[in-house]
């Protein structure tokens, strides 16, 4: 009896892992390496595991946000630009007041969607600017520069208090941001359900 | 008749049509010659052989170009319109969002030339080598898998109508025809793999619950759909009305998720991260609030519909009969019902379903009504197949415990009645107006 017992725990254990394994029935397509897996995985959850090694300053943050041309269309001191303001204290929004034809939208950012103080977490933000900026030339700035400028934009918003805290994997995890508590949960989808019960 | 038999024949049709052929050619050499008479001319040409007049211009219907790839006739002058708030492409050469014309549209196919476009903040429309394109799957599976276009056209495929909308599709009281209030939606039949078979080919893992999707594009748009969404009835899409996908529209390939807001169909998808949680994307994060029942509303759509015609900035030329016609669709399924009022929903009468009800697609209903030539609103609403009836801006208003003003905001995605007001001379406005 008990030298069976294994072989039914494996026997199981087997079935359970075929059943939600979902064996290929079709065999198309290949295997990434892990090397292209890395290099496409650009994603960063809310918890900032995928953050990558490295590190950056305000202080940094500053020059790199000149060098790298992000000035020239938010703004020198990231606010004022043709592209949405990234710092806080911007004149009320008016629209399309000073603002070139068509970018009537783009500046109308209230103090309470800057990014860095409606973000709930800073992982989204460093997420959003390793993907997605500079515009033209996304994708090229290296993990120290994207730490970097992060803490520029979280240090003019007043999230962190010094120019010359360092923004790392660790910090950057572990930062509660302002908004931290500014989003419900998301509800639970359910097939052939009303999307929102008792609602009109 | 024997083969014989028919060739003659067929060489009797040939003789005839030449025939005819030169007596047209002669009678528009006729037409050029005599200018002066060519109404009258005309005329008595077309009595006498009571036939209409034969096209005198040829040209754009028979270029080798036109031959390959066909236009529309020059006289259909229908086109898309950047929204009021900003233009597209912007400064930046971003394109943001651009309405349909639905007043235009017939049955419940947008053209694909004609389907509304929308990007999250403003994204280049990008030029995509369909042989270079990858889609790859990793995270939470057993083998991550990287899908080439080809691959992807290998695999089991279903073909599907689907609408897409938008979150900013609000009727309000400033504009003015149905392209502004009701343009951020439109409707395509797509053809493409199941999400559900690609990603059982990886092989998902116990303790997953959301994939993130994701694009090509430059700011690489990314969005969290929930995993049990993702294997219901997401598709994979490459096909859009019979041909490739528009690059507007996500060529070569996009996610299509039925019934969901528009952001979560992510246009050139290049790879899917199957995890364990919600991920907060950038996409993701300008979307929801600290409203559990808001964000509930922001995610699907409600049961939605809009008369077409009749509709804003159109006129009557005077009373009599005019058959109504719209467009519905919902988030949670296919269309079971619409009812439509001819007297600011005092009554509400049965139309009729006009294509047949796709669950998560748009359905064109018709009404037959006579005009009296009285000033009067006319409204639609519709049911979807789980029951709910698409509500007034009074029952939301009431809901959320808001006063009913004129510029009261719906929260989540608007499925509100909309209400067309035609005047006695005929002249139709924006009844939120
Ligand atoms: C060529 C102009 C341009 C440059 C250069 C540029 N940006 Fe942007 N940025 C934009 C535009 C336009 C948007 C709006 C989103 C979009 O349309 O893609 C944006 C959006 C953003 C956002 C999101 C703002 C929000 O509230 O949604 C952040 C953060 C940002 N940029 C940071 C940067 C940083 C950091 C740099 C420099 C490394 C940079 N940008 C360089 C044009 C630019």
């Amino acid at each position: 009896m008990a030298s069976l017992k294994p072989v039914l725990l494996t026997a199981i254990l087997a079935a359970a892992q075929i059943g939600w394994a979902q064996a290929p029935a079709y065999g198309v397509g290949r295997t990434p390496t892990a090397d292209e897996i890395k290099a496409w995985d650009i994603a960063i959850g809310p918890d900032g595991k995928e953050l990558p090694p490295g590190k950056g300053t305000a202080k940094e943050g500053a020059r790199l946000f000149l060098l790298k041309g992000c000035g020239g269309c938010h703004g020198a001191t990231g606010i004022g630009g043709r592209a949405p303001a990234l710092v806080k204290g911007g004149p009320p929004a008016v629209p399309g007041q000073a603002m070139p034809a068509g970018m009537e939208g783009m500046h109308m950012v209230p103090d309470t969607g800057i990014m860095a103080l409606r973000s709930p977490y800073a992982a989204t933000l460093w997420d959003y600017i390793s993907r997605g900026m500079p515009l033209n030339r996304e994708g090229t700035l290296k993990p120290d520069e994207v730490y970097a400028i992060t803490a520029f934009l979280l240090y003019k918003n007043e999230v962190i208090k010094s120019e010359d805290e360092v923004m790392d994997q660790d910090t950057l995890r572990k930062l509660v941001m302002p908004n931290r508590k500014g989003y419900a949960e998301i509800p639970d989808w359910k097939r052939n359900t009303p999307r929102l019960a008792n609602y009109p | 008749m024997d083969l014989k038999q028919r060739d003659l024949k067929q060489q009797d049709l040939k003789q005839q049509d030449l025939k005819q052929d030169s007596k047209s050619s002669n009678r528009r050499g006729f037409l050029k010659g005599g200018a002066a008479l060519a109404g009258l001319a005309a005329g008595a040409v077309q009595s006498a052989k009571a036939q209409p007049p034969v096209a005198e211009l040829r040209a754009k219907g028979t270029s080798k170009e036109q031959v390959a790839y066909g236009d529309r006739s020059k006289y259909e002058t229908s086109v898309r319109k950047s929204v009021a708030e900003r233009a597209s492409p912007d400064a930046f050469g971003l394109v943001f969002h651009v309405n349909a014309p639905l007043q235009d549209f017939y049955g419940s196919i947008s053209p694909s030339s004609l389907h509304y476009v929308a990007t999250h903040r403003g994204a280049f429309v990008p030029d995509i080598d369909p042989k270079e394109h990858r889609v790859m799957i990793h995270g939470m599976v057993d083998r991550p898998l990287i899908f080439t276009m080809d691959d992807l056209k290998r695999l089991p495929f279903v073909t599907r109508q689907h609408f897409v909308e938008c979150a900013g599709n609000r009727a309000k009281s400033t504009q003015t025809t149905v392209q502004e209030t009701h343009g951020l939606t439109s409707n395509a039949e797509y053809t493409g793999v199941l999400l559900s078979t690609l990603l059982k080919e990886c092989g998902v893992q116990k303790g997953a619950s959301w994939i993130v999707a994701e694009g090509a594009e430059e700011v690489k748009g990314a969005g969290s759909i929930p995993l049990g969404k993702a294997m219901d009835d997401c598709l994979v899409a490459y096909g859009q009305n019979g041909e490739a996908l528009r690059p507007q529209q996500g060529y070569p390939v996009r996610l299509m998720v039925p019934g969901f807001e528009g952001i979560f169909q992510i246009k050139y998808l290049r790879r899917i991260k199957v995890v364990d949680q919600f991920y907060m994307t950038y996409n993701d994060y300008g979307h929801i609030t600290t409203d559990a029942r808001a964000a509930a509303l922001a995610n699907q759509v409600g049961p939605k519909s809009v008369i077409t015609f009749p509709s804003g900035g159109q006129k009557l030329p005077g009373p009599g009969y005019y058959e109504i016609s719209g467009l519905a669709w919902s988030g949670q399924g296919a269309i079971k019902k619409v009812e439509v009022s001819t007297d600011g929903g005092k009554t509400w009468k049965d139309g009729e379903l006009r294509t047949t009800p796709y669950r998560m697609a748009h359905t064109r209903f018709g009404f037959h009504w006579k005009w009296d030539g009285k000033a009067c609103e006319i409204l639609s609403r519709c049911t979807d197949e789980l029951g709910t009836v698409q509500p007034s801006r009074a029952q939301v208003a009431k809901y959320w415990n808001e006063p009913l003003t004129k510029g009261f905001r719906a929260k989540g995605m608007d499925n509100t009645i909309m209400a067309w007001r035609i005047d006695a001379e005929g002249s139709i406005h924006n009844g939120l107006a």
